[in-house]
């Protein structure tokens, strides 16, 4: 390292209060800035969508529509069955959420904190398949759902959700840091095992089960592979599938399909917005699933 | 006598208490691991055996086995382009296999996508991550705000970033004002599609990388910065010898992450491109939903254990360094 490029009294300057000002300043600009260019997509969907469709492509470009269209919002709901998409979706992620998160708790319980033989190699089964995308085994899965009479069925949206390893490795990390002591404590008071996980292993757990919550729920709300493949029928369509055919239904009414996928991105804008201090510090804790 | 009576009945005790632990440990796992074993071990293990047979989804009994016929037909290179080549060295094959070949396309755009996405989303994500540990006030607003496109749907955000690159759109507007000469569909062009599926997943993922990046940051020892200042070292020299390379183990695990979605991509494609215009964005899997969606299950199962061979590849690479960084 060159010692050369300051002199060290200068090194340890105590910061100048007006120099630091200024940088404190241009870091603000160059957030806000940055903000500016995450959101531009977002907000130009808004503003298009309060448009005539005219007038998404004007020249130069209007940020502030001259007359609010919000008719246009209305519209939507008479094009598409997107209340039924809505609901459709819904069920699935409710549903995936609450299978996903008892299953994976309660087998990472049993991992984390229960011996037995072959426990390990279980549990390596279970993370060798983490890395094993699912576009390599969907076409056998498919085709077992197709026999078992899952095809075209919300069902197997759910079931294609539901089980993934994800949940139970990111639980039995969370519950191997509670003390094991805790657990033998209530095994000696007499709790069963069920016991221990529903009263003491379940409320500790609660910010591993948010996180794991949102990721499922918001994972499950914006797939948009598994219900391309499975569903085909329009009564049991997601959101996702569903505004996919909105569009290509309505290829030239780019102010109505900018409605659409504003309005199709609310639910999960709303849920993030709730839990994201959970959903953020889930992800720099665990740093998984990509 | 009654000593040995009382081993053998401690013993017996002592197996059947064992075996009641076994069980109950086996009934916390059952109700997902069941749930696994049906949907994700079986297909997993199914789809080896299915990219050896020919079958078009019909019943069970048209299905047939042809070994690997189904790798060998994907790889094969068409005699007639061979023929065409002046001078057939093994550099001219393999220019006519990424060029001509379907595969060949399928793996030239993936590798080419992963090659670009990967660099850029590290440095947006780095950049993102420092100045925002830089900003006190605030910075939960401003970390939600530059997150946010994570969480929002690829299809509506697609549309979106579509619409905006189209001809006369405020992409193009922009660079026109800026002296760019381009104006069409970014899509349509067999040029600047691929970049548009760049730009669009590395502004979605790239707040992602930058909250793990941030947690790295944050754990940085203080001690470090200040002793380098004491030393005399300026911000840039801090940078580039404390802050990089403690963030080195974060970066490997960012990369191996960001390398396994790449070779995944395949919703943004199909969305904004749908592998086109021709094949110039045709990837690994859009490559494998084509042929599902032609009925061609056995081969549709060989593209995708391609795929999984790429991705185990890489993930067996992190394994080692892994271990290697953890001994350092």
């Amino acid at each position: 390292m060159s010692e050369n490029a300051l002199p060290s009294g200068q090194a340890i300057r105590p910061t100048n209060p007006l120099a630091s000002r200024i940088g404190k300043i241009l870091l603000y600009i160059a957030l806000i800035l940055l903000s500016a260019v995450t959101l531009v997509p977002f907000v130009w969907m808004l503003s298009s969508s309060l448009k005539l469709d005219r007038e998404v492509f004007e020249f130069p470009i209007r940020w502030i529509p001259k007359t609010f269209h919000w008719e246009n919002y209305s519209l939507i709901w008479t094009k598409a069955p997107m209340l039924m998409y809505f609901k459709n979706t819904a069920i699935v992620a409710i549903c995936v959420t609450c299978i996903q998160t008892l299953t994976s708790s309660f087998a990472a319980y049993s991992f984390a904190k229960l011996e037995f033989k072959g426990r390990d190699t279980l549990f390596l089964c279970y993370i060798a398949t983490i890395a094993v995308p699912w576009q390599a085994y969907m076409i056998p899965q498919f085709i077992e759902f197709r026999a078992i009479g899952l095809y075209d069925k919300l069902t197997a949206i759910m079931v294609l959700q539901a089980f993934s390893a994800f949940g139970v490795f990111l639980m039995r990390q969370f519950y191997r840091g509670i003390p094991t002591e805790l657990c033998e404590a209530a095994r000696i008071d007499g709790l069963s095992e069920y016991g221990i996980w529903a009263r003491i292993m379940l409320p500790l757990s609660k910010a591993a089960i948010a996180t794991l919550v949102i990721f499922t729920f918001i994972g499950t709300w914006n797939d948009y592979m598994g219900p391309m493949i499975y569903l085909t029928t329009e009564s049991v369509k997601t959101i996702q599938v569903g505004l996919r055919r909105f569009i290509q239904e309505n290829s030239s009414d780019y102010h109505l399909i900018m409605a659409a996928s504003m309005v199709s991105l609310i639910p999960v804008s709303v849920v993030f917005l709730c839990l994201q201090r959970y959903f953020i510090e889930g992800i720099a804790t665990s740093g998984l699933k990509g | 006598m009654s000593q040995y009576q009382l081993n053998a009945e401690a013993k017996r005790r002592r197996g059947s208490l064992e075996r009641k632990k076994t069980l109950v440990a086996l009934s916390f796992i059952a109700p997902n691991f069941i749930g696994f074993a049906l949907f994700t071990l079986i297909p997993v293990i199914v789809a080896v055996f299915m990219s050896m047979t020919e079958w078009n989804g019909g019943s069970l009994s048209t299905m047939k086995w042809v070994g690997f016929q189904n790798y060998a037909r994907i790889f094969e290179i068409p005699q007639r382009y061979i023929d065409r080549l002046e001078d057939p060295n093994i550099f001219a094959i393999l220019g006519v296999f990424f060029e001509k070949v379907d595969i060949g396309i399928a793996l030239k755009n993936t590798v080419t996508y992963t090659i670009i996405t990967v660099p850029l989303t590290l440095v947006c994500s780095i950049l993102l991550a420092l100045v925002l540990n830089k900003a006190v006030k605030c910075a939960v607003a401003f970390r939600a705000i530059l997150f946010f496109p994570y969480v929002s749907s690829t299809v509506a955000i697609c549309v979106c970033w579509n619409f905006m690159m189209m001809k006369n759109g405020p992409i193009n507007q922009l660079l026109m004002f800026f002296g760019s000469t381009f104006n069409k569909t970014w899509t349509a062009d067999s040029n600047m599609a691929i970049w548009a599926v760049i730009i669009v997943s590395v502004w979605k993922s790239m707040g992602y990388y930058m909250v793990i990046y941030l947690a790295a940051l944050q754990g940085i020892p203080r001690e470090l910065y200040e002793a380098a200042t004491v030393d005399g070292a300026n911000k840039r020299q801090q940078f580039f010898h404390i802050t990089l390379p403690q963030l080195s183990p974060t970066t490997f695990f960012v990369s191996v992450m960001l390398v396994i979605g790449c070779f995944k991509v395949y919703d943004t494609v199909a969305l904004m491109t749908g592998g086109g215009p021709g094949r110039a964005t045709k990837m690994l899997v859009t490559y494998t939903i084509d042929e599902f969606n032609a009925f061609k299950y056995g081969s549709a199962c060989a593209i995708a254990m391609v795929l999984l061979v790429l991705v185990l590849t890489v993930t067996i690479i992190q394994f080692r360094m892994e271990k290697k960084f953890s001994a350092d």
